[in-house]
């Protein structure tokens, strides 16, 4: 197991602000000084753009940039032609509901739940619009646990896609996503996984899961903003049409309009990628692996139960998740609105996220539009989480408005 | 005369104002009467969610009220404005939000104009929250606006 206090040391951000106790991760993560050095030495000793020069610092960039694809299917156990960079987690979710959603026709049903974030409903809901496809929830319990034994009843002959979470973003259930993949391919539908908060918190492995397209962001697991990652069944990715065309994605075109797109991941990755966050995002998957994954998840539950082990002791809050094993702790302070409570804590140097978490159909699991979130990684401790807990019993209204006096 | 302005140096005072407006806000009720003009503010954030209705007749505001779901400031910044505006004319109701804007920004401002509003003096120090002092004043500015581009 790592020693905490040495990994605080590789975080400029925990080093420079040694009083800020950052609950927020579930938001973005820090970086640690490789993922920065890896940066700026691709400004410093080699900018270029990639594919394109045959000088030596392009062909730099270009070595640095695939590497990345090696890292990364090293992470998540696959081939390095299956991972593609996009801008986001979001962008990923956006292109894979357009790519299944041009064999999407009215009838067919898409199945998400109530837990998941906006880039993976709305895509959906576009569908929904423009081609008359069904979105249907799959059953969860109040913790937003999938019902794994109610799971087969979802599917009948329309359903075309299931599209989930693997860790939710608010509650922090984690999916049994094997499980998932089995029972949708018995029905012929395609699993979906948005791995967002799952990323650099448990170790993922797409072979063994039989997921057919997953994907995450760079920027929650220790990386560099502006990189999501793709990974999908290769097949899939060559049947999938790009959303966005341009440079770098086609293999040739002619005047009278024939397009002969280059092969996955490339066909992905229209225009100048983000080329300085493809290279720190491998610096940080080093990072994180060097630690290790199932360290950092034990860490992370020993955290969690010490955590909620201290907050159930006061009586001043509501949890909405207690019985998640790691993860973020969803709660409000009784009869304060969750954003003045996120703004309190701010005034004590500490940093939480409130409001509904881009989760807005998830009201009508938990029954409240608006919670606050402390979301911890492997850089936390129990100093911050003693720390926490105390100011959280002192908030009260009184407290939360004399902030503003 | 005391300047109103030191009055609300008094901490405790102040607490008692926001809390009294935010547990039992006034005129927290909305009608069902044709003649209000409605304004519903749940595209300005994604927290705040508040419906203000105006009744303004012969260049003087009748009646206002509202209601949702929302923090602290917003909903006692909200109940406050609807006592200070009410009965006011138009050109007075202006320039009251007029002044009560500026203190939000942390400009010079008339503070007699503002009488219980002057509770807000300090929110600009909490930037991020500034949106909730300014919400429901906004929601009765564009209410005014469009009654005028109307005619
Ligand atoms: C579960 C989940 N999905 C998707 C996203 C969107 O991530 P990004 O903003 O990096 O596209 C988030 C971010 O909060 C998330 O938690």
């Amino acid at each position: 197991m790592f020693d905490v206090n040495s990994v605080r040391r590789d975080f400029p951000m925990i080093v420079n602000n040694p009083d800020l106790i950052y609950f927020d991760n579930g938001a973005t993560t820090y970086k640690p000084q490789a993922v920065i050095d890896a940066i700026t030495s691709f400004y410093h000793d080699y900018t270029s753009n990639i594919e394109r020069g045959e000088y030596p610092t392009a062909i730099m960039a270009d070595k640095a940039y695939m590497n990345t694809r090696k890292v990364i299917a090293r992470m998540i156990n696959c081939q390095d032609r299956q991972i593609c960079f996009m801008g986001n987690i979001t962008a990923c979710l956006n292109q894979i509901a357009y790519g299944l959603g041009r064999d999407l026709h009215e009838g067919d049903t898409v199945l998400i739940s109530y837990a998941e974030h906006a880039s993976n409903v709305l895509p959906w809901f576009r569908l929904k619009r423009d081609k008359g496809i069904n979105i249907r929830y799959v059953p969860l319990d109040m913790q937003g646990n999938l019902k794994l034994d109610e799971l087969e009843e979802c599917f009948d002959d329309s359903v075309k896609v299931i599209s989930l979470a693997y860790v939710t973003n608010v509650l922090g259930s984690h999916q049994p996503i094997r499980e998932v993949c089995k029972i949708a391919h018995r029905h012929d539908a395609l699993v979906v996984v948005d791995a967002a908060q799952a990323i650099g918190h448990i170790k993922i492995d797409v072979e063994d899961l039989d997921v057919d397209l997953l994907c995450f962001s760079s920027h929650k697991m220790c990386g560099p903003d502006g990189v999501g990652v793709l990974y999908g069944k290769y097949d899939l990715l060559q049947q999938m049409e790009p959303i966005l065309l341009g440079g770098g994605m086609n293999a040739r075109f002619e005047a009278d309009g024939t397009i002969i797109l280059k092969d996955a991941p490339e066909r992905f990755e229209a225009g100048t990628p983000d080329i300085e966050g493809v290279i720190g995002l491998a610096a940080a998957a080093e990072y994180l692996m060097n630690i290790g994954l199932d360290d950092i998840h034990e860490y992370e539950k020993e955290l969690r139960s010490y955590f909620i082990d201290k907050m159930k002791k006061l009586d001043n809050v509501e949890i909405y998740n207690p019985d998640i094993e790691a993860g973020p702790v969803a709660f409000n302070v009784k009869g304060i609105f969750a954003q003045d409570v996120a703004t309190y804590l701010s005034t004590k140097n500490i940093a939480v996220r409130s409001g509904n978490h881009c989760a807005k159909i998830l009201h009508n699991l938990i029954g409240v539009d608006q919670s606050v979130r402390a979301s911890l990684y492997f850089y936390n401790t129990k100093e911050e989480i003693d720390r926490f807990v105390d100011e959280i019993s002192k908030t009260t209204l009184e407290a939360t408005i004399d902030v503003f006096l | 005369m005391a300047n109103i302005k030191e009055l609300f140096n008094d901490q405790a005072l102040m607490r008692e104002l926001l809390l009294d407006h935010y547990q039992y806000p006034h005129n927290h009720e909305l009608v069902q009467d044709g003649t209000y003009l409605s304004k519903h503010m749940a595209s300005a954030s994604c927290i705040d969610d508040i419906t203000v209705q105006a009744d303004i007749e012969d260049g003087t505001i009748r009646d206002l009220r509202f209601d949702g779901v929302a923090c602290t400031i917003s909903t006692a910044s909200t109940s406050i404005m609807t006592e200070l505006l009410k009965g006011k004319t138009v050109e007075e109701a202006k320039r009251i939000i007029g002044e009560y804007m500026k203190m939000i920004n942390n400009e010079e401002y008339d503070s007699e104009a503002l009488e219980e509003a002057n509770v807000f003096q300090n929110v600009y120090k909490q930037a991020n929250r500034i949106k909730c002092a300014t919400i429901g004043w906004d929601a009765v500015k564009e209410i005014i606006e469009e009654k005028e581009n109307n005619g």
